[in-house]
């Protein structure tokens, strides 16, 4: 399953929300404000173990619109529009967190 | 791969519908199938004819109408909700002559329709994927 989240979890709490239901198999993609989730200096421990496991994906155009490119917590794996295609069609039903 | 998309913010105010574009071109760029981009809530903005952004910034509505979503007849897949429509003051000729109003204001390459539309693209495409605030 993909979760995509479009929120940063310092506006809403949705990330956590889809991080209580999150199974073993299913990956996350930050898009929009929800790339924030993604810097260094954020809550980004949460899902520093998921982005280890080659588990947390972001969307570079969000990335870079939002002048964080530099301040990427480790391991989150950046991805353009297509990348984003790639993931709904290899990871099933796509869940969007708002 | 067949992908339904469904839109549930309008342009210019939120990124959803800026994001479901990009994807949406991505998709057909990369040999795929949207089979129906399904308008919700004031996602029905986004079929505004009367839409006019300045010159130098994105045309939402036509960058829609540019993607030639169509069925096998040629009638638009792009679908825009009736109930969240009326109320917004989103009407095709049909809708405008049946409750008197002068004037109509949905682009051409979009058609209005139910409900219904949205249960049938999460049936028939392989992925739906929902685009919101």
């Amino acid at each position: 399953m993909l979760h995509t989240v479009n929120k940063s979890s310092f506006e809403r709490n949705s990330l956590q929300s889809c991080l209580n239901i999150i199974d073993d198999t299913s990956v996350i993609l930050f898009i929009e404000d929800g790339v924030i989730n993604a810097a260094n200096n954020s809550k980004s421990s949460m899902i520093a173990d998921l982005a280890a496991a080659g588990r947390v994906f972001a969307l570079q155009g969000d990335v870079e619109a939002r002048g964080i490119s530099s301040k990427l917590a480790d391991n989150i794996k950046l991805v353009d529009y297509a990348g984003f295609v790639d993931l709904v069609v290899e990871h099933g039903t796509a869940v969007s967190w708002v | 791969m067949k992908f339904a998309i469904q839109v549930n913010e309008g342009p210019y105010q939120h990124q959803a519908s800026d994001t479901a574009f990009q994807f949406a071109k991505a998709a057909i760029e990369n040999g795929h199938e949207i089979m129906r981009v399904f308008f919700y809530h004031d996602g029905v903005n986004n079929a505004s004819s009367f839409t006019l952004p300045p010159q130098d910034d994105r045309h939402v509505v036509n960058n829609w109408a540019s993607l030639n979503i169509k069925d096998a007849d040629g009638e638009p897949e792009l679908v825009v909700c009736v109930a969240a429509a009326l109320r917004r003051g989103m009407l095709d000729e049909s809708e405008a002559n049946k409750n008197s109003i002068v004037g109509n204001n949905l682009h051409p390459a979009f058609r209005i329709s139910g409900l219904g539309q949205l249960i049938e693209a999460g049936i028939q495409s392989d992925r739906l994927v929902v685009f919101g605030d």
